[in-house]
């Protein structure tokens, strides 16, 4: 990602206040989101980085104490507009989740459902899509001569990145993760994180992260969650070696979180 | 910051402030031994060095540690890198008095000449400079820092001063030529001391605000540090 200012925003995130059951757990959130960028949140625990995370795709939306004012706007169009398909926007909008779940079927099979579903039949076009996602996700080698092998088989490690292809392989626009590697080792980990680098060349990703010093690594910029506000959104070189803010400052060196 | 990171820089910055002022006590016995002739504390600064060159690379090595152990960011990362560099300017700085000593040593083995200049005057601004600026870094005192930085136009024009008068000196007695260039030269070396000490007040600006102003004074030398 170059300079944000002067692309245009795939995600714009105005005026966001979301509550549950009548209580504010993300308060007056204005972001940015550009394409090709990834984009990390950090923040302690309760701060609404998961709830802002899921509010991108709508999965807030299956808890009825859910409510929200502001707007998200997707290639300028509001996600919680009445006509917008929700299968189609978490399509656009996928998101990797902390713990892999992968589908009690073969590594091809968990790969083509979502595509399936989707209406895409093609075998050819498949079998494209499940080559392309896994070597994105960085697990072709490891697994091109056992596709039709159970998933459940896979290590730990590989499994979440199976969950990476999974979403991979309906082509979204804009990846969403939510703490993918805390149960991973560090080989696992760099595998993932050298996946999430090679995939912005065409994507945007949003990365919630407990761990600070991913968000070092892999992120192009960094946004501080406290307490359902966002604190401060910077280039991460800056927010890691001078933050504006002194809470920022505090939670990154470990002061507190 | 994780109790064990807290006590490594607690650690490290009593390290590099006792160092500092073993550096700041070596640039005064230096000074002095110059102005009151006196050989045996030349010879003192000179032994001195082998030992402010050992800390310095304990310090480096404590840094390295701290880096690849703890991984520091924000202020913690600053203060690392400011330490780092601090460390190397008072190692010139004991250099630079060593080098002093030396001349002195020379000095006191020809015959007496008179000081082309006011080397107390330097010497002072010097030693103050030096001073103000590890005062800065254990108080965190950037706008000490930039005063520091203010003084060393001072002690660059003493210096500058210094070479005419030399000249004149040496036209006058052209067969005390060694001795007045071992006099410029320790003129030349307690202006380095006084850079180092601007560098030092650099890098304590660096810690504390997270500007780097090193190749910017002339901005803030002239009052706008706060535009």
């Amino acid at each position: 990602m170059t300079e944000p200012a002067e692309i245009r925003a795939k995600v714009q995130v105005r005026d966001l206040t979301v509550r549950f059951a009548g209580k504010e757990t993300l308060r007056n959130l204005n972001l940015d989101i550009y394409p090709n960028e990834r984009l990390a949140i950090i923040g302690p625990a309760s701060s609404g980085k998961t709830t802002f995370l899921r509010c991108l795709n709508r999965l807030n939306d299956l808890q009825h104490t859910f409510s929200h004012t502001g707007r998200i706007l997707l290639d300028g169009k509001d996600v919680y507009d009445p006509d917008v398909d929700l299968a189609g926007l978490r399509r656009r909008m996928g998101m990797v989740y902390a713990v892999p779940e992968p589908l009690p079927w073969t590594i091809y099979e968990n790969l083509v459902f979502g595509p399936r579903l989707a209406g895409f039949r093609d075998k050819d076009d498949l079998d494209e899509r499940v080559e392309r996602s896994l070597k994105s996700a960085y697990l072709w080698e490891e697994t091109k001569d056992r596709l039709h092998q159970p998933a459940h088989n896979l290590s730990g490690g590989q499994q979440q990145r199976l969950c990476l292809a999974r979403v991979l392989a309906l082509k979204p626009e804009v990846l969403l993760l939510d703490e993918p590697c805390s149960g991973l080792d560090p080989i696992s980990t760099a595998k993932i994180e050298d996946a999430l680098v090679e995939l912005t060349e065409s994507l945007s990703i949003i990365l919630v992260t407990n761990n600070t010093k991913q968000a070092s690594r892999v992120s192009d910029r960094t946004a501080f969650f406290l307490m359902g506000e966002l604190i401060e959104v910077g280039p991460t070189q800056q927010i890691f070696t001078k933050p504006n803010h002194e809470r920022t400052d505090a939670y990154i060196t470990g002061q507190f979180g | 910051m994780s109790r064990h990171l807290e006590s490594e820089i607690e650690k490290l910055k009593k390290r590099i402030l006792s160092l500092g002022a073993t550096v700041e006590e070596t640039v005064s016995h230096a000074i002095k031994s110059l102005g009151e002739r006196n050989a045996q504390m030349a010879k003192k600064v000179i032994a001195t060095d082998s030992e402010i060159d050992q800390r310095e690379v304990d310090i480096e090595e404590e840094c390295q540690k701290i880096l690849a152990l703890h991984q520091p960011v924000a202020h913690d990362l600053r203060f690392i890198i400011a330490v780092l560099k601090i460390n190397a300017e008072l190692e010139h700085i004991g250099d630079a008095t060593v080098n002093i000593a030396e001349r002195v040593l020379f000095l006191l083995r020809e015959e007496t000449v008179d000081f082309p200049f006011d080397f107390q005057e330097m010497a002072q601004k010097t030693q103050s400079m030096l001073n103000r600026s590890l005062d800065a870094l254990v108080n965190l005192d950037a706008a000490l820092a930039y005063a520091v930085i203010r003084s060393d136009d001072e002690v660059d024009a003493i210096n500058r001063d210094m070479y005419g008068r030399t000249q004149e000196c040496i036209r006058k007695s052209p067969e005390r030529v060694n001795s007045y260039i071992h006099l410029l030269g320790i003129s030349r070396h307690i202006e380095r001391i006084a850079d180092h000490a601007s560098n030092i007040a650099e890098d304590v600006i660096y810690l504390v605000e997270g500007k780097i102003v090193r190749h910017h004074t002339e901005d803030f030398k002239h009052g706008v540090e706060n535009e």
